[in-house]
């Protein structure tokens, strides 16, 4: 298998397109033949940080790299930033809106969902700037 | 149980989906709050709802969850059925409430989650 790369616009607070780039991602495992329970584990973990974009920034880049053995996902976003990242890391901490939480999001579930199913996971941010989130997930 | 099994039990449509799927679904989850569905870890699950926007189907794609169950009278929009039919989830839609088909489903042998 070659090295390939996918990139993704993600629009902030455009919920009806949320999840396309994740759900390119989960296509591209399919036809890579990945273990289902990988691919579920990469396209959970994707979901969670492009509805992250969605719910709380103005607009991101998603970035997946396929190599031969694992996959590297980058969401790097402009937007408000995390002012406590050990603190948004806690399960049920959510500085989501009424909005998000009626669309049955926003539980503070998120960030901790993606480090339980990734094997690697990077946050760095800037508040009044932006977020960068990678992980990287074995095949 | 298959998918025929759940529609006569739970008097429901299908209004997406093939219905002559011949998945065997073992587990049932009872949830609107799709935070906790992409939590999950089985396979083979029902997901039983009164959420009816088209970010509950990208959450059971994502979640790997064959089949949606819209409870209370919710009626499935036309782009959350463009967007299952796409995706292969198998979308039904019946009258009865979460807790009444939760019920019916448990005592006919379908398993909780945890």
């Amino acid at each position: 298998m070659i090295t390939m790369d996918i990139q993704f616009e993600i629009k902030g607070g455009d919920f009806n397109q949320a999840g396309k780039a994740s759900s390119k991602i989960k296509n591209r495992l399919k036809q890579l033949d990945i273990d289902p329970s990988i691919i579920k584990r990469v396209v959970v973990a994707a979901y969670e940080a492009e509805l992250n974009v969605v719910a709380h920034a103005y607009h991101g880049i998603m970035t997946a790299l396929f190599e031969p053995d694992f996959i590297t996902v980058t969401i790097t976003d402009s937007g408000p930033g995390i002012e406590n990242i050990e603190q948004a890391m806690q399960a049920g901490f959510s500085t989501a809106s009424g909005k998000v939480r009626e669309m049955g999001f926003g539980a503070g579930m998120g960030l901790p969902n993606i480090k339980k199913n990734t094997d690697e996971l990077k946050i760095e941010s800037k508040v009044g700037e932006g977020t960068t989130l990678f992980f990287k997930i074995y095949y | 149980m298959r998918i025929n099994e759940i529609l006569e039990l739970t008097e429901a449509r299908l209004v997406a989906g093939d219905p002559d799927s011949l998945i065997n679904i073992e587990h049932a989850f009872s949830s609107d709050l799709m935070s906790d569905v992409l939590t999950l870890d089985n396979h083979h699950i029902i997901l039983i709802t009164g959420l009816a926007n088209v970010q509950l189907i990208r959450t059971v794609e994502m979640a790997d969850l064959p089949v949606v169950l819209l409870c209370r009278n919710k009626t499935a929009t036309p782009e959350m059925i463009d967007l299952a039919n796409e995706n292969g989830t198998i979308l039904l839609e019946t009258p009865f409430s979460i807790f009444r088909v939760s019920g019916i489903l448990y005592s006919n042998g379908l398993k909780p989650v945890f």
